[in-house]
């Protein structure tokens, strides 16, 4: 597979490290009322779909960037790739 | 029909007439008491355990494709209990001894061959780890033998011992590990729970499931509703797609394993052998190809194929302890896909919906582990508690801190 870099152009996947899906990019508040039930579902339940997936690459022999890509996981297709960085901003993390 | 020597010999003297099909191709009937999802191995032999201990026999299993189309099929034959932790050694241990009698019980040559199990070390350091495993595995009954490297020249000449990076410093031995027959595995128990009424529908794939206030009624499937007093999801790589038709989220992820098969050879390997410093296992199958795999790909797939780096890591584990292994030509590679769970353990267990019940998780270890899940998958089903040698395998373990991890990794499945 090529992970197209939004930085770097056009890589190789075996320069990155998988993590999983981007929903990891949520983390829950550690001071909610039901912080324990919320980290449970983050660590630990995944939605796995057969077709479009958002997940987490880290690219560990490259720039250290972690990227949101968007892949299909029956073909492999790589649609979209983001940095992770931008993601999160988007969603209202500050840093 | 029973098969047997003299059954052969007769059927030979009579032109082979008298030869039937192995099990019927029945239409679905409009309710059973138990529908398994999932005609693979573990879907099956939870059908012929139910049928043959428990006596329950309005069972059906559905199929998607064509019986054992799936990771029965795919994977590298191999059948050991070598494992660690108090809530995963007495269960394999228990199929290791279902395995060991398995042709006799189904009447069916699985081709099970105890022809050992070695898991190589390299250090001082993984010896001490494997000395522990060996005697975790006495405490569960199994077997287990520390070889040193003198016993392994002996044994295994063709090893690369003085290896610069990775030198062969001994082994752990499991003399009742092996292989079998992997299709002859969902063949046999697909014939015995056959037999015994339960109605294998293939081409009959799930398309929704019917719960009403907590408690599931029946399935949709391509082939007309079915109703059902409980079902039982048993699909391995599947595992997220059919629970989330039941709104369920699975500590699972679907990864695609990779094997390989070589041209066909002389007898050069007398049993499983797996490196100990990077994933690599092979064997020697019965017409001659090298079997061998290694690490999933890493990723999240449903594609039964895989990409070129991890086939240049496990070449290069191949390498690392048997250079011969270089002469030979790869045949064929294919891919399955694997139920890939938070801990590297599996689950048996009930779901919050009444039931419905889920078994799956098996990472790339399910097939060693066909017959106890089988056995105790029907266990759960027919008397709604857990076996004694399953009572870890919960879906709530997390919950509670209860994982069973091996490889003592975390909740990264991609690895376990």
């Amino acid at each position: 597979m090529i992970i197209n870099h939004p930085l770097l152009g056009p890589r190789d996947a075996a320069e990155f490290v998988y993590l999983g899906d981007a929903c990891l990019i949520d983390r829950p508040d550690w001071q909610a009322e039901d912080a324990m039930e919320r980290f449970h579902d983050y660590g630990y339940l995944r939605d796995n779909p057969a077709g479009e997936h958002r997940e987490l690459w880290y690219h560990e022999q490259g720039d250290r960037s972690w990227l949101v890509v968007t892949r299909n996981t029956l073909t492999h297709e790589i649609t979209h790739v983001e940095l992770a960085r931008d993601v999160a901003r988007e969603r209202g993390r500050d840093k | 029909m029973r098969y047997s020597a003299f059954r052969i010999f007769m059927e030979g003297l009579t032109g082979n007439k008298g030869w039937k099909p192995a099990w019927r191709e029945p239409e679905p009937k409009p309710e059973y008491d138990i529908v398994i999802i999932g005609g693979g191995g573990h879907g099956l032999a939870t059908a012929y355990y139910l049928s043959k201990e428990f006596g329950l026999r309005n069972v059906a299993v559905l199929e998607k494709g064509w019986l054992g189309s799936g990771n029965i099929g795919r994977n590298t034959t191999i059948i050991r209990s070598n494992y660690l932790l108090p809530g995963n050694e007495p269960f394999y241990e228990m199929s290791m001894k279902l395995w060991e009698n398995l042709e006799q019980d189904t009447n069916y040559n699985s081709m099970v061959s105890q022809r050992s199990i070695l898991n190589l070390f390299h250090t001082d350091g993984q010896r001490d780890a494997f000395v522990r495993r060996g005697n975790a595995m006495f405490l569960a009954g199994a077997d287990a033998e520390l070889a040193d490297a003198a016993q392994l020249r002996r044994e295994l000449p063709f090893l690369d011992f003085d290896n610069a990076r990775f030198p062969i410093k001994g082994g752990l031995f499991q003399r009742r590990g092996g292989t079998a027959r992997h299709d002859a595995v969902a063949w046999g128990y697909a014939r015995g729970a056959d037999s015994r009424g339960v109605d294998i529908l293939q081409n009959c794939e799930v398309t929704g499931m019917d719960i009403e206030n907590g408690r599931i009624r029946g399935v949709q499937t391509s082939r007309g509703p079915i109703r059902a007093k409980k079902v039982a999801m048993c699909v391995a790589g599947s595992s997220g797609r059919v629970a989330a038709m039941a709104g369920m989220r699975l500590p699972i992820e679907s990864h695609v394993l990779q094997a390989f098969v070589s041209e066909g050879l002389k007898p050069v390997l007398p049993g499983v052998i797996t490196f100990g410093a990077g994933h690599f296992y092979v064997s020697q199958s019965d017409k001659g190809g090298l079997v061998f795999g290694g690490d999933i790909d890493g990723y999240n797939t449903y594609a039964q194929r895989g990409n070129l780096p991890v086939v240049e890591d496990v070449c290069e584990g191949g390498m690392a302890i048997m250079p011969m292994i270089g002469r030979a030509r790869l045949l064929r590679s294919w891919g399955g896909v694997m139920d890939m769970s938070m801990d590297g353990t599996p689950f048996i267990d009930k779901t919050h919906i009444d039931g419905l019940y889920f078994n799956g998780g098996w990472c790339y270890g399910g097939f060693k582990a066909t017959p106890a899940s089988g056995y105790c998958y029907a266990h759960l089903l027919a008397k709604d508690e857990p076996h004694p040698v399953a009572t870890q395998m919960r879906l709530d373990r997390f919950r509670t801190g209860n994982i069973i991890d091996e490889k003592g990794v975390g909740n990264q499945p991609n690895l376990h």
